[in-house]
């Protein structure tokens, strides 16, 4: 049955089974364990954000096409989601519409970019992407009217997700409905890492490592590789959308500082990267590592800073607002140590 | 040997001013093992890019099984039955060898497009792979990457691929180039093999004269891209036109 909902892919070392099972746990059990406003966003982020970096593996990994337009394809089903509360009204029917079209949309914008790029060169897509990407930002930014402009908007979504439903209390944790909200959220990601966890193991999923491996003799041996690559991205494109729309019901905001920005796309290509390319498991490692690195490294620091206040350079060094410069080097450092990533690392060690 | 299953009709590809295939017409028959032999540079394996499609012809046609195909893709060639093995080793070097058939296989059988299976689950395709490396004794490496490998078992995995293809128009460029003495046997009476199947057709590039006497049926000479020589191999390797040509010393020393 495992073996069955993992598509035969286990994680092939015993650290990597741990930390993933407690990735697993710790989201599962959130609200229980680390009760709390910020850690229950922390975690709602996790479980997105590995469901947005699978999909970027799916792409990089898994294909070796690059797209700086991953986050564009994340915006449209955010902004899916917030435009259609916004003009159906709070309603589930809004939600579902609102996914449902980012995702269909996300796919449609996807189909053609590959259509005009893929033929030619891998490379031109990575440059159209990065073209269109900023096109939609600044658009997204520029009719106010539709999208409110670099300050987005907030919607209403159905009262059952939000704080104001209260069931009652369990093992000292508020049972509301953001507690409700955040199990939906934790499914769906679940599911859909499932599900690409599938598709990278199924004879489509071996031709796309056939493609990234030996184009030439992919196509030679009968695969038509450009269509094998549109699907891979639309695929990708419609599942990143996804992953847009439940970040917005999370949030129940949209803008474009949380879902269209370049520093988003860079934090995406770190976690695929650190995480290990072309494995989806890698995805969940980089992703969970990297939203506690920039949730939680600031504090660490500031009460590390505090510690040492009585040394001069140190707690400069250590000054919260240097959180940047840790987080870079704790980059450079796994980078260097581990370029297979960590899931690569881990299976080569075991 | 009625049946013509590959027909060039004057196929021909320049390089700026420089023509490396030059009009080209020949007729390649079920059940024939045809060498190609010329000297380096000869428009050989040029010859073999314009049929399988990996360059497109300046002029001509190529027609599979009375198809003109010279229109059509690399992929869609293959998926009509030409298969090709390649010069320089051209597998998918990260994964298993196993992987490397198996995806032949399902290329072959059309099961690429299948999404939401797993790929484990298809045990035909596997059975299938398996029967294949046999063939070219690679079965006990299956779980080894190809990047692994030795450069004989590479090359073995290349014929194992296009074996996999099972296509009507076999084409081997150099396929026993490089490998030892105790591993070329293999590949050879793998394509003798081939050869006693009779409804295929067989393109062979090849340089060592030894092989091309025991297997080939009929030998063609390339010389600067145009076609000098076709005919039995005695005939043809006596003839002066190859003597002078191409051989000339080294064939009149056997």
């Amino acid at each position: 049955m495992i073996m069955k909902l993992l598509s035969g892919d286990t994680p092939r070392s015993k650290i990597l089974t741990l930390v993933l099972l407690a990735i697993f746990l710790c989201l599962a059990l959130a609200p229980f364990l680390f009760p709390g406003v910020r850690s229950l966003d922390t975690a709602a982020r996790i479980a997105i954000f590995i469901v947005l970096a699978a999909s970027y593996d799916l792409l990089l990994g898994y294909t070796g096409v690059v797209s700086f337009a991953h986050t564009m394809f994340f915006g449209i089903g955010a902004y899916g989601v917030g435009l259609a509360s916004q003009h159906m009204g709070r309603g589930y029917s809004a939600l579902i519409v609102g996914s449902l079209s980012g995702a269909l949309l996300a796919a449609a914008l996807a189909f053609v970019i590959a259509l005009f790029s893929l033929r030619v060169r891998a490379i031109f897509f990575a440059m159209i992407t990065l073209a269109v990407a900023s096109a939609v930002a600044v658009l997204v930014s520029q009719l106010s009217w539709l999208t409110g402009g670099e300050d987005g908007f907030t919607f209403r979504i159905p009262r059952e997700l939000g704080p104001a439903l209260r069931l009652g209390e369990f093992a000292g944790v508020k049972i509301n409905g953001k507690l409700v909200n955040y199990y939906l959220i934790f499914t769906l990601s679940l599911i859909l890492f499932l599900i690409m966890l599938r598709v990278v193991n199924s004879p489509f999923g071996r031709v796309l490592q056939a493609i990234r491996e030996n184009d030439f003799r992919a196509e030679a041996i009968g695969y038509r590789v450009v269509w094998y690559r549109t699907v891979a991205t639309c695929l990708s494109a419609a599942i990143a959308a996804l992953a847009g729309s439940l970040f917005a019901i999370w949030l129940r905001y949209v803008g474009p500082d949380t879902t269209l920005s370049f520093a988003i796309m860079l934090d995406l290509l770190l976690m695929v990267v650190i995480g290990g390319m072309g494995t989806i498991y890698g995805a969940a490692i980089g992703a969970t590592l990297l939203v506690l690195a920039q949730t939680y490294l600031q504090d660490l620091m500031g009460s590390a800073a505090a510690a040492t206040e009585a040394i001069p350079l140190l707690s400069r060094l250590l000054d919260p607002d240097r959180w940047l410069l840790w987080l870079g080097v704790l980059f450079i450092l796994s980078v260097y140590f581990f370029p297979t990533g960590i899931v690569g690392r881990l299976r080569a060690g075991k | 040997m009625t049946q013509v299953l590959l027909e060039t009709h004057g196929l021909t590809v320049r390089f700026g001013g420089h023509v490396a295939v030059d009009a080209v017409s020949c007729a390649f028959h079920a059940g024939e093992l045809t060498a190609i032999v010329g000297p380096n540079g000869a428009g050989k394996t040029t010859f073999f890019n314009l049929i399988s499609g990996q360059i497109p012809a300046s002029a001509g046609r190529v027609d599979l099984e009375g198809d003109d195909i010279s229109r059509l893709s690399v992929s869609e060639r293959c998926r009509r039955g030409l298969g090709r093995a390649f010069q320089l080793t051209n597998l998918f070097p990260g994964l298993s060898v196993l992987e490397n058939v198996r995806l032949a296989i399902q290329a072959h059988r059309g099961a690429g497009r299948s999404l939401l299976t797993m790929a484990d689950s298809h045990h035909a395709l596997t059975t299938e792979a398996m029967a294949v490396l046999e063939r070219v004794r690679l079965d006990r490496l299956r779980d080894q990457p190809v990047n692994a490998l030795s450069h004989g078992n590479q090359r073995k995995l290349e014929v194992a691929m296009l074996i996999a293809l099972d296509p009507r128009v076999y084409m081997f460029d150099e396929p026993t180039a490089g490998m030892s003495v105790d591993e070329a046997p293999v590949v050879l009476d793998l394509i003798a093999e081939l050869k006693a199947e009779r409804d295929r057709t067989i393109l062979l590039v090849e340089h060592k004269m030894d092989v091309i006497r025991t297997l080939a049926d009929r030998i063609i000479v390339l010389h600067n891209g145009a076609l000098v020589a076709d005919g039995e191999p005695g005939a043809v390797m006596a003839s002066d036109v190859v003597q002078e040509a191409y051989m000339g010393k080294e064939l009149a020393d056997v």
